[in-house]
């Protein structure tokens, strides 16, 4: 990483990014499981 | 903070004086938990078995509850603590981060998994692993969960933040080791399921005391599970980074491809908390679209992933031990490879164990429509047990025969009863495992105390297969707790007396991993290849297997009632 | 050059990937793609998927439902084991049957016809249960405060068995329930 490192490939950075990779680790199952979850259980309608 | 270090002279590997301490004790403290768990396993296995039924109900639903506890999370997370110190602090060769906090990630652990078992074993708390709202435990039950959670997602933020010393200090140069990117991945799941647990916890706790009225049971069941299943995803991260780790150390072994095992680590970084919706595909509440997308962790580029690492990890097995010149036919560096070593053998009866049981059955009880043929049934903890304890677990125990010479500076005791223990525990657990999962099939419930209902209202008989594959989960499940107990006796023997190694002079400074000289990056290129063809032909037959099975369950759902 | 050391290569992203492993992997996808359309597939084709109909309610309100549907439709009383009378029910072919999941029994017995549909409600009184017909073995979650409608058509005729198969406390393992199911 130290000297010039220009010429290293975006997913290679991308991978070495561990707190880029944190953030997104945690943001995908927030948004598809626990959010999108929690919508579903709102929308449930009230019984009649 | 001025501490020093040790590089251990059998395996070359450099310890902190803090991070060594610290490793130790969570795996000292993991240990202990998986002897109480290994305790309440025998209260669970004998009184499921149908000749025996040893507990009354009461005592066998409190020790399956304690079961549940101190296996999946005090026995496997304590030891998780220490491998991601050992993947930052060791393999990075750097001063771990905050060495206090580490003490405060210890010792709330402590506490909390101690509280969380008072509440089980004073009886007012058996509630199940689950324990599902509106069921109520008592407040300390979920504020000793809180306290480990707690004390867990700090050990996670010492992690990330010695990786970053090791980058400031330059102990490195490039990009980290690959175990080092399977234990991140480990991490970075963690925090997910650390903060999700926190909340649905820390209201179930406040509902406890009486400070909330309510709590939706729909909805705790999806957060609970973004907790309780994602947990057990820490492990497969974990233990598959396990997988790359042994065989490295043991023979030599190297990645076939960095890019391809990386990208499949990152699969799971994206995707396989998903699978937390493989508990919810028989309730009520939640859409189809959300059941496929989660259930399939987004069209399954998990297990992707998954089926990547288990080509990836034998092929490495099998390319190391090719350059060693065992290239006849397909197979002789598979029969020529060092089954007599306990950490390799473990390591590869957990690949093979993981990837023909667990991970097929799990993938084949997480399709939407199936899981309705399975669910808890005696055929989910079939699967867990499949993927949990001879995936995880057996690959922990793996890892600590390679751990104690060098980590505590002893030697292992009983040499011979070594080499038996993890094909003794591996078999016998794979064996009881599918036996589970025969038994769930044929309908068998989990968490059920008695298969003759009694006091019911009726009377029903299960198949008399179900009650021989019961028979057999109780014969095997005693074999597979002798074979831990082996285990147990073979790591504490040795700790206390085996004899003492050399473990290296401590010094004042770190000794910086050298950097690849260009000749050897050059040569990683061509002629260092090696074809994998007798890898090809065991991912194959996986995959033969994998296909049929899943075909065949289609057939068993398409038979039952229909539903619309 | 070793899983427990840096990358020999520094670019390791640049190298290039070997066609077994190529290969691998396309299996991998492939298969992941199959198996994603299948469960779609099954949805529009399959016969059997479960019912995403659900309705919030309350144990009080779902349980005067299902009382006034036992009421109107008892057929007949039968006696437990342990002496209780338990009512029959006989549900109206394509209507509706309501199914009380309750600390520790199903109630009532409800009675169908081999090849007709019904609609068949599920709702917990307390705990989470677990609706567990076996021999057929279909196992759906039962959730208090959740009104689950479930489309059945019974393909085979004979005495059922409702297991409970959620832990639901200590007498979770006397929770048994009976659907009898007329040629």
């Amino acid at each position: 990483m130290a000297e010039n490192d220009d010429d290293v490939p975006f997913m290679q950075k991308l991978l070495d990014s561990y707190y880029v990779l944190t953030v997104i680790g945690v943001l995908s199952p927030t948004i598809l499981y626990t959010l999108w979850g929690i919508v579903d259980i709102m929308n449930t309608p009230l019984a009649k | 903070m001025a501490t020093t270090y040790r590089t251990c002279p059998a395996s070359g590997l450099q310890f902190e004086a803090q991070a060594e301490k610290l490793m130790k004790w969570n795996a000292v403290a993991a240990v202990l938990w998986l002897l109480v768990g290994g305790i309440t396993a025998i209260g669970v296995i004998m009184t499921r078995w149908p000749a025996f039924k040893l507990l009354p109900p009461d005592q066998f639903y409190l020790i399956l509850t304690a079961h549940g506890i101190d296996m999946l999370l005090c026995w496997i997370i304590f030891f998780e603590m220490a491998v991601l110190y050992f993947a930052s602090s060791t393999l990075l060769r750097c001063r771990l981060a905050t060495p206090m906090l580490g003490w405060v990630q210890f010792w709330l652990m402590v506490v909390g998994s101690i509280m969380t078992n008072v509440a089980i074993f004073q009886g007012e708390s058996s509630v199940m692993f689950t324990s599902y709202v509106p069921m109520q435990a008592a407040p300390h039950f979920y504020l000793g969960l809180i306290l480990f959670a707690v004390g867990a997602l700090i050990g996670c933020f010492i992690f990330l933040g010695t990786l970053a010393v090791a980058k400031k200090d330059k102990t490195y140069t490039g990009s980290i080791p690959m175990v080092t990117f399977g234990a991140l991945t480990a991490t970075i799941i963690a925090i997910f399921t650390i903060l999700t647990g926190a909340g649905i916890l820390v209201p179930t706790f406040f509902w406890s005391v009486g400070l909330i009225k309510e709590i939706d049971p729909q909805l705790y069941r999806m957060v609970w599970w973004g907790l309780g299943h994602s947990s057990q995803q820490i492990n497969v991260a974990a233990h598959v980074s396990i997988w790359y780790l042994i065989p490295a150390i043991v023979i030599g072994a190297k990645p076939l491809s960095e890019k391809v095992s990386r990208g499949a680590f990152l699969l799971y970084i994206l995707f396989l908390q998903l699978a937390s919706a493989h508990h919810l595909l028989s309730d009520p509440g939640m859409s189809a679209e959300w059941k496929v997308l989660n259930t399939s962790y987004f069209m399954y580029f998990a297990v992707m992933a998954s089926m990547i690492h288990g080509f990836t990890v034998p092929g490495a097995v099998e390319a190391a031990m090719r350059r060693k010149g065992f290239t006849n036919g397909t197979f002789e560096w598979l029969r020529k490879a060092p089954w007599g070593n306990p950490a390799f053998a473990g390591m590869f009866i957990s690949l093979v164990s993981f990837g023909f049981l667990g991970g097929i059955s799990g993938v084949v009880l997480g399709t939407e429509q199936i899981n309705m043929l399975m669910h808890n049934t005696f055929y989910v903890p079939g699967h867990f047990h499949t993927t949990v304890v001879t995936g995880t677990t057996l690959a922990f125990m793996a890892v600590t025969y390679l751990l104690v010479p060098t980590l505590f500076k002893r030697e292992m005791i009983h040499p011979k009863l070594c080499q038996i223990q993890p094909y003794l525990f591996g078999i016998a657990m794979s064996i009881t495992g599918l036996v589970m999962m025969g038994a769930g099939t044929l309908g068998v419930s989990r968490r059920h105390w008695d298969m003759a209902f009694q006091g019911a209202p009726f009377t029903y008989e299960w198949p008399g297969a179900a009650m021989l594959m019961m028979g057999m989960t109780g014969f095997f499940g005693v074999v597979t707790i002798i074979g831990g107990g082996l285990w147990i006796y073979l790591v504490v023997g040795s700790l206390l007396w085996g004899k003492k190694l050399d473990g290296g002079q401590y010094v004042d400074k770190p000794t910086p991993i050298p950097a690849a000289t260009p000749a050897a990056s050059a040569s990683h290129h061509g002629s260092d290849h090696v074809a994998v063809p007798g890898t090809v032909v065991l991912a194959l037959t996986l995959f033969v297997a994998f296909v049929l099975y899943y075909y065949v369950n289609w057939k068993y759902l398409s038979e039952v009632w229909l539903l619309s | 050059m070793s899983s427990i050391l840096p990358p020999a290569n520094r670019l390791w992203w640049k190298e290039s990937i070997d066609k077994t492993e190529w290969f691998w992997i396309a299996i991998a996808f492939v298969w992941g793609m199959v198996m994603f359309v299948m469960m779609i597939y099954w949805h529009i084709y399959g016969k059997q998927n479960l019912s995403n109909e659900a309705y919030k309610t309350t144990p009080e309100a779902y349980a005067a439902k299902a009382e006034k549907f036992i009421a109107e439709n008892t057929v007949r009383n039968e006696t437990g084991l342990n002496g209780e009378e338990i009512p029959v029910v006989s549900v109206p072919a394509g209507g509706d049957g309501y199914l009380i999941a309750r600390l520790w029994n199903w109630y009532p017995i409800l009675e169908l016809q081999k090849g007709k549909e019904y609609k068949i409600h599920l709702s917990s009184m307390d705990y989470n249960h677990g609706f567990s017909l076996q021999p057929v073995n279909i196992n759906i979650q039962v959730i208090p405060t959740y009104e689950h409608v479930v489309k059945m058509t019974p393909t085979s005729a004979g005495t059922f068995a409702i297991v409970c198969n959620e832990f639901c406390g200590i007498g979770h393992h006397s929770m048994l329930g009976r659907i009898y199911v007329k040629e």
